[in-house]
């Protein structure tokens, strides 16, 4: 019941967003616009369905950028740069990605260090390992890789519609979404994941093994921000070493809370992450859509959406439990 | 069944924590078919002893046999796993999360593509409830149910396991006197049915009732072992304390002026109207079950719920829902859950003493008065003996008794007119119990009005003047506590007529 009108709240936040955007810019609506908009919506979903996983353990993480800049900067570095074949390049860097989530994990639970402190410190890590091994400079695919680009910037045509297309990150999106959402509210492993985010106590009496869920935790959002960072850089081509994946982690995180993640733990839903997402991505949108919203205030006005969206979720429930207790 | 040997059995077991050695060379050997009562007064080494028997704790010396097998468990789930569960004092539940998905986790049935099984799930979630006769809806979250029925979960969730040995931690603390019946005819039926169950429990009577063989702790040592007809109430107290409990004798206390005048009092959970009176010099017990209301109505007095009609303490009106203003005019509020509610664990004694009057003790611009604040933490300890007695040792290190002393005492420094207790003796021994109920005595000596709750009758009636009886949110009946009894008390709290 909370969920549900937890979705509720956000998705109507979305729609009155969506609409007024489209009042003051009709070009919002347009084929090519939507079909970017759910583009960059679904690579922002898969990190955010990462970074939910973590907040549900009542951890976080803030490395997910640096590890974006890292994965996306080696894959056209490695095939273009080193020549080696896409076929290597890409399970490994996803294999690198998952193992540095369980060092995370590892870190977390056997060194109890907060996961604050240990992705702060991967943050600056990555991102300086990156800058280091293409020393700041640009890398791009040119003309290679092209048949691998399509996963991030192909179009999948629906018959008998013309000017828009599926963009291929959506159709990933989905099936990751699926499968989260099977893993989450279906198995034993996402109880498990949820019961720890509320009450790590009474799950390890329980006979949970909490050190091992929740380093599994850290390896799927490891591997979705691989998953992620290989995406983006698919999708744009070229990525510059200093500025790649600069704040993703901060959209992954608000797009989490906006889907209804306490960054107490152990609430989350994987379909709340992806409208929380794509509200990120539309305001982001609307921004340079609307005329006398000046671009460089982008920060600021998602900081204050975002806000002004907490307030009301936590106005609606106070209301709500008020309205249940008088009721009772 | 096989009752050849122990199931589980500690050698000549010793703990240490830092220089304070809480368990020494305690021997203990638990058999299946019987109920094992373990008493002491608080830091006595009960919990200690059942955390080394669980796997939350390695013993310095001494070892731990499962079937005559020495081992060294890892932890909660390898205790598990090895048939031993224990049910800690502090209830562990995932509050969010609904009953069936509490009561079964950890052992979630698997169903078909390795999901869990949610039909499954909700069978055994029913079974697991019947057996202690709980009727609640499975989806509800836990946190929306009382504090009885969440305990009630917790072991309908070890009882519904494949546990051999059961260890329970004050089971019956918070539970009433039904629901305590209840548990305590389930445990019987474990046993019979072969279960070995180990009870940590400071109420006497139950082990009297129920358990087959008791072990005595003072100061980490075994003082004494009982079987069958030893086990007699008088003879534990003495074995526990070390001399024979006075019982207390007062002299006739004159009530004095009203000093909390509650009238026309309605909440979300007191429907009707509440009048009550409580003069200088009276204490005042609320009686009932679990659900009663009893915690709502404190609460809503001291300012921590929404209430409608009007609150006076020594005439002057309380506006509601304001609790910093409450403690302004004389109001104090010992809570019911000493460890979530009224104390700040990681904290020093002295700077949990200091919290509740912080801007009292303190000088202008919010600096902090120190030397103050360790004369108030000193006198704390004094007065109310804590042991140790020290004023910069953490909360958490206490037993649960003198944690409960400094929460009464951080009040008491700041000399309430008014001073309203929930559960003023939960979880502590007899030893600290009859000191803080002298305690509470000498304070209405002194003119306090007293208002406090009890799910236990003989606090109840030892330590009222008066006993207002609840049932749903509402007065049953107002007693008169030297002309009553324990069956008129039960008779209002379950909705009766006084006979």
């Amino acid at each position: 019941m909370r969920d549900e009108r937890k979705l509720l709240g956000i998705l109507g936040v979305l729609v009155a967003v969506a609409m007024v955007t489209t009042l003051f810019s009709p070009s919002f609506v347009s084929a090519y616009n939507i079909e970017n908009l759910l583009r960059r919506s679904a690579l922002f979903g898969i990190i955010g369905i990462g970074a939910s996983l973590v907040i549900i353990t009542g951890g976080i993480d803030l490395s997910i950028g640096s590890l974006i800049c890292l994965v996306g900067c080696l894959t056209p570095w490695l095939i273009t740069v080193v020549g080696v074949t896409p076929w290597l390049v890409v399970p490994a860097l996803l294999l690198l990605a998952t193992l540095l989530g369980i060092g995370h994990g590892m870190l977390v639970t056997r060194l109890k260090l907060q996961p604050f402190l240990v992705t702060l410190c991967g943050l600056f890590i990555y991102r300086g390992l990156t800058r280091g091994i293409l020393a700041d400079n640009t890398v791009g695919f040119g003309t290679e890789g092209s048949a691998l680009r399509s996963l991030g910037n192909g179009r999948i045509h629906l018959p008998g519609i013309d000017g828009f297309a599926l963009p291929a990150p959506l159709v990933i999106l989905i099936v990751i979404a699926v499968i989260s959402w099977l893993l989450l509210n279906r198995t034993v492993w996402g109880r498990h994941l949820k019961a720890i985010g509320c009450n790590e106590t009474a799950a390890r009496h329980c006979g949970i093994a909490v050190d091992r869920v929740k380093v599994g935790a850290y390896a799927l959002c490891g591997l979705l921000t691989g998953i992620g960072g290989l995406l983006f850089v698919l999708d744009t081509g070229s990525a510059q070493p200093s500025n790649f994946g600069n704040f993703y982690e901060l959209y992954a995180i608000a797009a989490a809370v906006l889907g209804g993640c306490s960054l107490r733990g152990g609430e989350g839903s994987i379909i709340g992450v992806l409208i929380g997402a794509t509200l990120v991505q539309v305001l982001r949108n609307a921004i340079v859509l609307i005329d006398g919203i000046p671009h460089s205030s982008e920060f600021a006005i998602i900081g204050g959406i975002i806000l002004i969206a907490v307030i009301a979720d936590e106005a609606i429930r106070r209301f709500t439990t008020t309205t249940k207790s008088l009721k009772e | 069944m096989t009752s050849s040997g122990p199931l589980i059995e500690a050698c000549a077991v010793t703990k240490r924590f830092g220089g304070v050695c809480a368990v020494d060379g305690v021997s203990l050997s638990i058999r299946s078919g019987e109920i094992t009562a373990i008493v002491g007064e608080n830091g006595a080494g009960k919990s200690t002893l059942v955390k080394l028997l669980c796997g939350v704790h390695r013993a310095d010396e001494g070892e731990v046999r499962i079937d005559g097998q020495a081992v060294a468990m890892k932890g909660p789930a390898d205790a598990l796993s090895r048939g031993i569960a224990h049910i800690p004092q502090e209830l562990e539940l995932c509050d969010a999360m609904s009953v069936s998905q509490n009561l079964l986790l950890g052992s979630e049935p698997i169903g078909r593509f390795g999901l869990i099984d949610e039909d499954q799930c909700l069978r055994q979630a029913r079974n697991a409830l019947e057996k202690v006769s709980l009727e609640i809806p499975l989806d509800v979250p836990v946190q929306d149910l009382g504090h009885g029925q969440r305990q009630l979960i917790a072991i309908a969730r070890a009882l519904d396991g494949d546990a051999r040995v059961l260890f329970l931690d004050e089971p019956t603390a918070t539970l009433s006197p039904v629901e305590t019946s209840i548990l305590l005819e389930q445990i019987d039926a474990m046993k019979t049915a072969g279960a070995a169950i180990v009870l940590i429990t400071h109420r006497l009577a139950e082990v009297e009732q129920v358990a087959d063989r008791v072990m005595v702790l003072r100061d980490g040592h075994p003082v004494a072992s009982l079987a069958g007809d030893e086990i007699e109430r008088s003879e534990m107290v003495r074995l526990m304390v070390g001399r024979d409990l006075e019982p207390i004798k007062e002299q006739e206390t004159t009530s004095g002026e009203v000093r909390l005048l509650i009238e026309d009092l309605t909440t979300s959970a007191h429907p009707d109207p509440i009048h009550l009176e409580v003069r200088a010099g009276e204490r005042i017990a609320l009686a009932g079950l679990v659900g009663a209301g009893r915690s709502e109505l404190l609460e809503a007095l001291f300012g921590l719920r929404d209430r409608t009609g009007v609150v006076e303490v020594d005439g002057i009106t309380v506006p509601p829902f304001d609790a910093a203003r409450s403690v302004e005019m004389g109001l104090a509020l010992v809570p019911e859950e000493r460890a979530s509610q009224g104390l700040a664990l990681q904290m020093t004694v002295e700077q949990n003493a200091v919290l509740p009057g912080i801007h009292r003790h303190g000088r202008s611009f919010g600096w902090l008065k120190r030397r103050a604040g360790e004369e108030v933490a000193k006198q704390l300890v004094e007065n109310l003996d804590v042991r140790p007695a020290a004023t910069d040792l953490a909360v958490s290190d206490l037993s649960g008794g003198n944690q409960q002393k400094v929460v009464i005492g951080k009040w008491l420094a700041l000399h309430p007119g008014v001073l309203l207790l929930d559960e003023p003796t939960r979880g502590v021994d007899v030893g600290a119990r009859e000191e803080l109920h002298q305690r509470l005595m000498q304070l209405s000596k002194d003119g306090v009005a007293i208002l406090f709750s009890s799910s236990e009758m003989e606090e109840v009636l030892a330590l009222s003047h008066r006993i207002v009886v609840l049932h749903e949110g509402r007065i049953t009946g107002t007693l008169t506590t030297s002309t009553t009894s324990e069956e008129q008390v039960m008779a209002l709290a379950t909705g009766g007529e006084p006979k």
